[in-house]
């Protein structure tokens, strides 16, 4: 049926051997190198790859808004309705920008202008154009927030960006792309900072519109559950090529590339393998934790209070992952902090070793300091950018009265055990990959020898092949040093891999706890199921598990 | 919103009452006799010591101030020592070219300074963006003074279309004033134009990064909107931060520039005061001062929530 709709109908976006160049002095010489994919109305083509890959050049070219100086299309051609926009003057491009061809983006934190009325922000559309009168526009506006299914539209069209959800921004994105019916909308990774029942959502919303305006899509993802739930056709890219594109089953379930077969294979399933139930020894235990944001004093009698975690309670083994697992704003960060004493908790007991070390004052923690630690979840902002890896491992040791030779040489075996060479230790964090860049916060976390190392969405920065790495090796130095771990995330993939017990965080509270077998099988909280059910590609991940 | 106001300016109090010991034992114990400069050169001892018993310097520190800071509180700055009249007369006489000349001054700032960073972080990088950085590292390298005579010897006196110094009072005619301020206020800005252009230069680059930039551009909108429109406004708390904290060292301009050009308002009393150790008057005029300057701070803070919704106090 696809392939007869496509065959016969003009395609909406064409984009035949296309190449950009990158700047000299880049990894490789093209961004993009003789690319060709097209695109029918109606249709939803998924642009697959890693960071580097080249996809958000492409959409930037189709655009016409890659940087004039630094990244240049040297051929081909990229057809909009039978027309290149990369030979477009900058006011025809402008012309068909918001008509013809819109774009959404990946942050609706920052996509949108903070200082504007969203309401405004849709308009601008409308304003650069068409000659439509004030309210005339209005009334546009709110038709398509309507259309978008934005709650109270009369009352949102004069909020400010940050009055809003994370969802209703990538809404409001949607609007403003959509509002003139262009023919083609590229989605550069419109769902990856929203959390998965928003994600759900926003990708049920655009396939909506998708169907009822006749827009093609041309939706850049790394995220292989949200290609296997919106996808027509799927175009797969590695360094700037196109590996491989078909139809979504063509791709997901009978990859012909060794790429493909990579990538596919490297996307944690949902279903949790088996795992022996953990016997070890008691590291830590938090009892009814609670931190709550925001008292009220004297000066200030109506501050907000926000309860950030509720009546905590949870205890971790050696040996043992704990997952949990929660939405953005559940206080699942925030119940990693309290345990790592980066901030008091308000109420509770975390105990290690029988030690209640909850409200301890600095100088008497520090002696517990060494016994937690934490990996963060962005590699790039988690290393100082002015020291040398090897000093920002050794940092800790030797605050701890380690010697520096000792410390040098240990730094050493943490590089090898995390698989880098140990001779990297001079050298500086940006000269490492994202994912090497993990494995030296890790090695800096181990050099201290914790108890508990936390794990806060140390994964969820990284790519699906590199991911997969990075798990096997924290899982690897959890057997190898009996550690206990915590581990935060929002990824009820990646959770289902590595975690042996799982406690489900919603709005401060643990709302379910239980093994991860248990709790994947038989969700018993409404909110579990109704997490479960938002992920996205439910039945990639079974049907590949048992593939 | 009128609490945070109310609450900004009761906390002004504390703020200006140690300005006001400050000042005060300052004058009293840096070795100088105000009563020794108005006598003059042939005074014998006991007329100086007249003038002091007259001035009442010979109180105890502590006496005179509970005098003076007592006729403060009711709105009585006690008289010059020098011109002889009320101090608050005095300050009201030399307000208006004071004011007229900072006003002016922080305009034509704004309006050079401003469009200047935008153009030049648009321009990032091409010799557009170099050619206004280098005129601000001139700008702020020269100073007041210099730059006040080297526009004097152009335009006043080579080509003899400005006058060279002088002020004319806005009651008495529009255009001469605004002639007699035009080069005073061109003397006192190029710093300022200089250090703002950098300061607007550098928030607008760190918004053009933004993905709503991306956005605006996206939608199809001109270089024009986006840069004034999306960029600017966004850049506009941390450019207004500075042009708060640029009138308070406009002041220390001011009193250079006013000298420079012999305008008669506070900065040029503020020197003959401090030469002639009028106490009263240097008191006051440094009260005033720091009370401005606590003014504008809070101009600024309320003006941040018209400029981004996001700020609420």
């Amino acid at each position: 049926m696809q392939e007869v709709l496509t065959g016969m109908t003009e395609p909406v976006l064409s984009v035949r051997n296309l190449t950009v160049r990158l700047p000299g002095g880049a990894d490789r010489e093209n961004a993009i190198e003789g690319i060709s994919f097209d695109i029918g109305p109606r249709e939803i083509v998924c642009i697959v790859g890693e960071s580097g890959s080249g996809k958000s050049v492409t959409a930037q070219a189709v655009m016409g808004l890659l940087p004039k100086r630094d990244l240049v299309v040297t051929a081909g051609e990229t057809l909009l309705q039978g027309e290149d926009t990369t030979k477009a003057g900058i006011h025809r491009l402008r012309a068909l920008r918001g008509t013809r061809m819109g774009m959404i983006f990946q942050e609706p934190m920052t996509a949108l202008n903070p200082v504007q009325r969203v309401g405004q922000q849709i308009a601008e559309v409308l304003e650069i154009h068409t000659k439509l009168s004030g309210t005339e526009q209005r009334q546009r506006v709110l038709d398509i927030m309507k259309a978008v299914h934005l709650p109270d539209p009369e009352l949102m069209i004069d909020a400010y960006p940050h009055q809003l959800s994370g969802g209703q921004r990538q809404r409001i994105m949607i609007a403003a792309a959509l509002i003139l019916d262009p023919a083609l909308l590229i989605a550069d990774e419109p769902t990856t900072a929203l959390d998965v029942t928003t994600q759900a959502q926003i990708l049920r919303l655009i396939k909506e519109m998708q169907s009822r305006r006749n827009t093609g899509v041309m939706f850049i993802t790394h995220d292989f559950g949200v290609v296997s739930e919106i996808a027509d056709r799927v175009v797969v890219m590695q360094r700037g090529r196109v590996v491989e594109q078909g139809t979504r089953d063509e791709v997901l379930r009978r990859p012909r590339e060794a790429y493909t077969k990579m990538l596919v294979a490297a996307v944690p399933s949902l279903v949790p393998p088996k795992r022996a139930p953990v016997e070890g020894k008691l590291a830590l235990e938090a009892k009814k934790l609670s931190k709550i944001y925001g008292r009220r004093t004297f000066l200030n009698r109506k501050a907000r209070i926000v309860k950030a975690a509720q009546d905590v309670n949870f205890h971790i083994c050696k040996g043992e992952t704990l997952g949990i697992v929660g939405e953005s704003g559940s206080g699942k960060t925030t119940v990693a902090r309290c345990i790592a004493r980066l901030i008091e908790p308000s109420e509770g007991e975390i105990l290690i070793e029988g030690a209640n070390v909850a409200h301890l004052p600095e100088r008497d923690l520090r002696p517990y300091r060494r016994d937690i630690q934490i990996v963060f979840q962005d590699p790039y902002r988690s290393l100082n950018p002015r020291r040398t890896v090897g000093q920002s491992i050794i940092e800790g040791p030797v605050n701890f009265g380690m010697t520096r030779e000792k410390a040098v040489g240990k730094a050493r075996e943490l590089m090898q055990l995390v698989g880098l060479s140990p001779d990297a230790l001079d050298r500086y964090p940006h000269q490492f990959s994202g994912g090497q860049r993990q494995r030296i916060c890790i090695a800096r976390a181990l050099a201290m020898g914790p108890t508990l190392l936390i794990a806060d969405e140390a994964v969820s920065a990284l790519d699906v092949s590199v991911q997969a790495q990075v798990l096997e090796l924290l899982d690897n130095i959890r057997k190898q040093f009996d550690l206990a771990v915590l581990f935060i995330t929002h990824d009820l993939r990646v959770a289902a891999q590595i975690c042996d017990r799982i406690a489900v965080m919603k709005n401060g509270v643990v709302v379910e706890h239980g093994t991860t077998a248990d709790v994947f099988r038989s969700p018993q909280h409404e909110y579990t199921k109704a997490l479960f059910d938002a992920a996205p590609g439910r039945d990639f991940g079974v049907q590949q598990s048992v593939a | 919103m009128a609490g945070y106001i109310l609450r900004r300016v009761l906390s002004t109090l504390p703020v200006l009452a140690i300005v006001a010991v400050l000042v005060f034992l300052m004058l009293r114990l840096t070795p100088s006799d105000p009563a020794a400069i108005i006598a003059g050169d042939y005074a014998n001892p006991q007329q100086i010591e007249l003038i002091r018993e007259r001035l009442g310097l010979n109180e105890p520190i502590l006496k005179q101030f509970i005098i003076w800071i007592g006729g403060v509180l009711q709105g009585d700055f006690g008289e010059s020592f020098f011109y002889k009249k009320q101090v608050a007369e005095l300050i009201g006489e030399r307000l208006e070219p004071t004011l007229s000349l900072s006003l002016l001054t922080i305009l034509l700032v704004v309006m050079i300074a401003v469009p200047l960073g935008v153009i030049a972080a648009h321009n990032h990088g091409t010799w557009i963006d170099r050619l206004v950085m280098g005129f601000s590292v001139l700008g702020f390298s020269i100073p007041v003074f210099v730059v006040g005579y080297i526009l004097i010897y152009v335009f006043a006196v080579t080509l003899d279309w400005l006058p060279v110094q002088g002020y004319q009072r806005i009651r008495d005619g529009v255009g001469g004033w605004l002639l007699r301020l035009i080069l005073p206020s061109m003397t006192l800005s190029v710093v300022f134009i200089a250090f703002i252009a950098r300061m607007t230069r550098t928030s607008v680059l760190e918004v053009l990064n933004e993905d709503y930039i991306r956005t605006a551009r996206a939608k199809g909108q001109t270089e024009m909107k986006v840069l004034v429109r999306h960029a600017l406004a966004n850049a506009a708390v941390p450019i207004l931060t500075i042009i708060g904290l640029t009138v308070a060292i406009l002041i220390g301009g001011v009193v250079v520039t006013e000298s420079v050009y012999t305008l008669p308002g506070l900065g040029l009393l503020t020197v003959d005061a401090v030469l002639a150790r009028d106490y009263p008057t240097i008191q006051a005029v440094i009260l005033l001062f720091s009370f401005a300057y606590v003014l504008i701070n809070l101009l600024v803070d309320v003006a941040y929530t018209f400029l981004d919704p996001r700020i609420r106090y």
